[in-house]
């Protein structure tokens, strides 16, 4: 079964992302191997969909995004992997979040990690997992000198072994 | 996201990308991909619906740990349980992105890229 990468788009939003290649400079094959068994391996998850801590994060700035519509907020926020659901807010102006709301798993799903590694079908998860809001500026600029080099920074610091990304 | 999964990856650190849009994945050429053919904003499938996002989360991180080579793409074989009209309709905001309402008040659309 192939997926379609266009069922759910606007048909009007297609051109925006077909057959645009790859970024300029991003042609080249890039490879960590994987050399760990899983079940010996530190896992980190990561979100765009915009997750934050409602009681101690700001959340992504959607207010600038309102006034300038071709900026994306480039931060990153860490959330703990034992954060309470209750605590999670999401901005992000480009779905409806209500169900990521309901059921933070299905953007960030850190009680299922933690479920796999009681299983020990996963070494371990690690203590926080991450989150940015995908809309971003083509150039990349922000996300190529500041935020991609952090993210870089904290999976090592938790020593993550592999990460999972999703976008919203 | 697969920029940011190939510059992660340059550092060392296996990544794989779960996508609603593995087909522009493998244009941005993201090391490994796991696709959905679901709603943006459920990546891992319907809320609550723990057997789903088990089923996805399971199969991204058989793809981590065990693809072989660059490029690296599977599939998630689910049909996304809501009709596409009612599907189609309920991930996108109540309000147009600032960007949407935008191309909608211009005639010549001058965006670059835009990632819901």
């Amino acid at each position: 079964m192939i997926v379609d990468s266009y069922r759910f788009l606007p048909r009007s939003f297609r051109p925006l992302y077909e057959g645009r290649g790859p970024f300029a400079g991003e042609e080249a094959a890039v490879w960590a191997p994987f050399e760990k068994r899983l079940a010996a391996s530190r896992i980190a998850l990561l979100t765009s969909a915009g997750l934050y801590l409602e009681s101690s994060q700001p959340a992504f700035d959607t207010e600038r995004e309102k006034g300038e519509p071709e900026w994306g907020d480039p931060s990153w926020r860490s959330i703990p992997a034992n954060a309470d659901r209750a605590e999670i807010g999401v901005a992000h102006l480009h779905i409806d979040d209500s169900d990521i709301r309901s059921d933070p798993e299905i953007a960030l799903p850190a009680r299922l990690l933690d479920q796999l590694v009681a299983e020990r079908v996963v070494g371990s998860a690690t203590p926080e997992h991450l989150s940015v809001m995908g809309y971003q500026d083509r150039s990349l600029e922000v996300w190529r000198e500041k935020t991609a080099p952090e993210l870089v920074a904290r999976l090592r610091d938790q020593q993550a072994d592999g990460l999972v990304l999703a976008p919203a | 996201m697969p920029v940011l999964a190939r510059w992660i990856e340059a550092a060392g650190i296996s990544t794989v990308v779960v996508t609603m849009m593995p087909a522009i994945a493998e244009e941005r050429r993201a090391p490994r991909i796991v696709g959905v053919e679901f709603p943006f904003g459920h990546a891992f499938g319907m809320p609550g619906d723990k057997l789903m996002q088990r089923r996805v989360l399971e199969l991204a991180l058989r793809v981590l740990a065990g693809a072989a080579a660059f490029g690296t793409r599977v599939d998630v074989d689910i049909e996304w349980p809501v009709p596409l009209r009612d599907a189609y309709k309920a991930w996108q905001p109540k309000e147009p992105s600032p960007i949407v309402r935008k191309l909608l008040t211009i005639s010549r659309p001058t965006i670059s890229e835009a990632s819901p």
